[in-house]
């Protein structure tokens, strides 16, 4: 093929673009939207990826003692926890220092809630924070603890706490999203591609004459079928890139909001995940128009 | 050089277009297809230039058998053939100039190859003061003449016109004429099926009669033969 041909194609596959008008739009919006839900499940699953991540290793157990604990008991637990191979670190926490951190925590409104306790009155038991290496060692490591009771007479642990089911649960969720959305945009994709298919078909009735003339005069098949192929890729290359400007837009904005009013969740940032979201959109996209138009041709262009 | 070898053509409603048809045009041979419609004629068209393929029997078009002919091979052998109908068949949104280059184009002509012979051949039919017009701007006449331009501009050896002048007046059909047999004497076969019993009786050339799917006269200088 010349480089005057392959100009000749594209011109021609772009011209019949703005001569479909409506169809093509038609064409063009079923590929945003497939594509859209798709980016959306997409930043969604991978945000919820990696806040399970911090989470997890987030994943802190909490020792209460019972409120009678005295303080050696309370020193000799602590030894007991922090010779485990697994753990990384144990911290007391007072009940003083409790009331502090539920203070911390409520806010401003804590401090008008918890204004009757003092310090005689505190209803909190003393506590631990025990982390861990490995976030996988969580449920063993408070088994471990909790049958340090067994060997106690005193039984000072009152409770062994940590985020049973959190972790799971999260990932559950991110999995379920992931495969509802897979099978939302490949409904839609197949909806997309009739529509293109559909759109070329519109192309190739209006042009039949002219489809005549070229086989009239020995145009090779597979001349005649390239404007369509490409008026099909650029259906959906079009399509594509709509869809990443909304989603580029959309998911800054969001960052942006993020930022000033929820500061608990972390979203990744878009310079991580502009190029895998550009690259996987646009091949879907054209894969679908070429696929759209490929249906076409086959049917209607007999050539 | 075009032969058929006891050529059939059914089709698929059972109707036979044409029942063993016979026979071998030379090059540089000026053929008129005469004959009533439905008699076979655009049959015996189609098949030269593999629109339709025989039922039965063998054609070959500059010596490619075009009943066996595979499907990738047919353009390059259609690119040897012009095709000429009583309808013109031009592209309406294109212009006189486009009309004729698209006919190159699709065949991948060189750009600069096209820019040089398009207006050859608008000059041999005599509109090449007309380039930049639409078809629609044209009269018969003229339309018929792009048609031909196209027919001619990549150099087929062999014509085939199907009614040329059928749409057009008397005065206007002469003039059609000479270009065809301009395009004859340079040496390019031409296979002319017509109702027009004055052309035929005037330029006397050879005339091939066809009834009923049957050759039913074939005379070097003849004439027309039916009162019309």
């Amino acid at each position: 093929m010349t480089i005057n041909t392959v100009t000749r194609h594209i011109r021609e596959g772009g011209k019949s673009i703005f001569r479909n008008g409506w169809m093509s739009i038609a064409s063009i919006s079923s590929i945003v939207i497939s594509l859209f839900i798709l980016g959306v499940f997409i930043l969604l699953s991978f945000n919820l990826n990696t806040l399970t991540k911090q989470i997890d290793s987030q994943v802190q157990i909490r020792v209460f003692l019972q409120l009678n604990t005295t303080k050696e008991q309370m020193e000799l637990l602590q030894t007991d926890i922090g010779n485990m191979a697994e753990v990384s670190k144990v911290t007391p926490i007072s009940k003083a220092e409790g009331m502090k951190l539920l203070q911390q925590s409520l806010g401003e409104d804590g401090k008008e809630l918890l204004k009757g306790y003092t310090e005689k009155t505190n209803p909190l038991p003393d506590s631990m924070t025990v982390d861990v290496y490995n976030p996988d060692t969580v449920p063993m490591v408070a088994k471990k603890i909790q049958a340090l009771n067994d060997t106690n007479s005193e039984k000072p642990i009152w409770q062994v706490k940590y985020g049973k089911g959190t972790v799971e649960k999260l990932f559950k969720i991110t999995e379920a999203i992931r495969n509802g959305g897979l099978i939302l945009v490949a409904g839609l994709a197949v909806t997309a591609m009739f529509l293109i298919a559909n759109t070329i078909k519109v192309t190739i009735m209006a042009r039949q004459r002219e489809i005549g003339i070229m086989k009239l005069v020995g145009a090779t098949n597979s001349f005649i079928r390239w404007p369509f192929f490409i008026e099909g890729m650029l259906i959906g290359l079009l399509g594509s890139v709509i869809t990443l400007g909304i989603l580029f837009v959309g998911y800054h904005q969001l960052i942006l909001v993020s930022q000033n009013g929820m500061q608990f969740i972390q979203l990744i940032p878009l310079q991580e995940l502009w190029l895998l979201l550009t690259g996987l959109l646009v091949v879907l996209g054209v894969l679908i128009g070429v696929w759209g138009s490929t249906l076409s041709i086959r049917k209607f262009l007999k050539v | 050089m075009i032969e058929m070898q006891d050529v059939w053509k059914t089709y698929t409603d059972g109707s036979h277009a044409l029942r063993g048809v016979s026979v071998r045009i030379e090059k540089d041979e000026f053929v008129y297809l005469v004959g009533p419609s439905g008699a076979g004629k655009s049959t015996f068209m189609k098949l030269i230039y593999r629109e339709e393929v025989p039922t039965k029997g063998q054609i070959s078009v500059n010596g490619f058998n075009i009943g066996k002919l595979k499907h990738r091979k047919i353009p390059f052998v259609r690119r040897n053939i012009g095709v000429i109908f009583q309808d013109f068949r031009l592209l309406p949104k294109m212009t006189v100039y486009e009309n004729v280059a698209f006919a190159m184009e699709v065949i991948e002509a060189p750009k600069k190859v096209i820019k040089r012979r398009v207006p050859e051949v608008l000059e041999l039919v005599g509109l090449k003061h007309k380039v930049n017009s639409l078809p629609a701007q044209l009269s018969g006449g003229e339309q018929q003449r792009i048609a031909i331009a196209r027919a001619i501009v990549n150099n087929p050896s062999v014509i085939v016109a199907d009614e040329p002048t059928g749409n057009l007046d008397p005065e206007t059909s002469w003039g059609i004429m000479k270009l065809l047999e301009e395009i004859n004497y340079r040496g390019t076969t031409i296979v002319m099926a017509t109702h027009n019993k004055d052309i035929v009786n005037t330029i006397r050339r050879r005339v091939i009669a066809i009834e009923h799917g049957h050759i039913v006269r074939d005379v070097v200088r003849g004439d027309y033969g039916y009162d019309n």
